[in-house]
């Protein structure tokens, strides 16, 4: 089993990464971007397991490590 | 005696810095500890280097805040044993919960390497007895990821008791934009726990502890905690 797990920043949090992304593609001449947010996307490959058991584990691994709750939000999906 | 403890992570680069300012300054041998270890030997105090540790991967801090030596660091700070954690160091306490808060990338996206301005806010912590309050010294920064970021709530909390350490300032002491190189909420440059026996800062006082180095702003760091041989905390 797959997960595909999603860590972006909390709303509020400043993400200059972000802006910077932004004036880059303003720079390229792209238009009609109102904001850019980046964030992580990270895969896991998991042991075959239960899809309960795995969502224990995956929620553990980002409480734990993935995600720093003070600035990030993490989701994610889990596929065969 | 005064036995101190230098945590060694990979990729940690301030770590002999450290030891040489510490024994300089106290006249003790400091002891050396690698990550992998299990525990820690019995010290008065334990220093978190600055670097980067495990390449910075994921996020400052985030992986050495999980290896093994780091459950007894956060066992013997909960037991009241003194920790100091310089930039890298700040960002590992910060990531085991140690101290609040998370050291963000800099607004500005560079790296900045300078001398900056600091305002001693709090001068009864374990790394700060030697200063006086309202006090300006000057060292060095030299990091990407600085920039301190906790909810506003947090940030109340810690101005309400005297947590905040250093406070980055303009040369007239005055915490505002322009003194402010990383864009840190509140002009956060290093906090305390609750007891003042953890301390985490951006800034390196083993860069400037002796005339030599050309200037020695960050000394009284570390005379502070030899203070704590003669005259502990109560």
């Amino acid at each position: 089993m797959k997960a595909r797990i999603r860590i972006t920043l909390k709303n509020g949090v400043l993400d200059p990464q972000g802006k910077a992304i932004q004036n880059a593609l303003s720079a390229l001449g792209i238009t009609g971007v109102d904001d850019v947010r980046q964030g992580k996307y990270i895969e896991v490959q998991l042991a075959n397991t239960s899809e309960e058991q795995a969502r224990e584990t995956v929620e553990r691994m980002c409480r734990d490590l993935l995600a720093n709750s003070v600035i990030e939000n993490y989701a994610y999906e889990l596929a065969p | 005696m005064l036995r101190a403890s230098v945590i060694v992570f990979p990729g940690s680069n301030c770590d002999r810095d450290v030891k040489v300012a510490l024994e300089k300054i106290t006249g003790f041998p400091v002891n050396m500890v690698w990550h992998g270890d299990a525990s820690v030997p019995a010290s008065d105090l334990i220093v978190l280097p600055g670097g980067f540790s495990y390449g910075d991967y994921l996020r400052c801090g985030a992986m050495a805040a999980h290896s093994p030596i780091m459950r007894d660091v956060i066992a013997k700070a909960k037991a009241g044993t003194p920790v100091l954690g310089i930039c890298n160091g700040f960002q590992v306490l910060c990531e085991s919960g140690l101290l609040p808060g998370v050291l963000m990338r800099n607004a500005s996206l560079k790296f900045i390497c300078r001398d900056v301005t600091l305002r001693v806010d709090n001068d009864s912590s374990f790394f700060t007895r030697c200063y006086r309050k309202g006090e300006i010294v000057r060292m060095p920064v030299a990091h990407a990821e600085g920039n301190y970021f906790a909810d506003a709530d947090t940030l109340d909390r810690l101005e309400g008791e005297g947590r905040v350490v250093f406070r980055y300032c303009d040369e007239n002491g005055e915490a505002n934009e322009a003194g402010n190189p990383n864009g840190a909420q509140r002009n956060i440059a290093g906090i305390c726990d609750a007891s003042g026996r953890v301390v985490g800062l951006m800034p390196h006082p083993e860069r400037l502890f002796e005339r030599a180095l050309g200037g020695t702003g960050g000394r009284r760091m570390f005379e502070s905690a030899l203070l704590a041989a003669v005259e502990p905390m109560v």
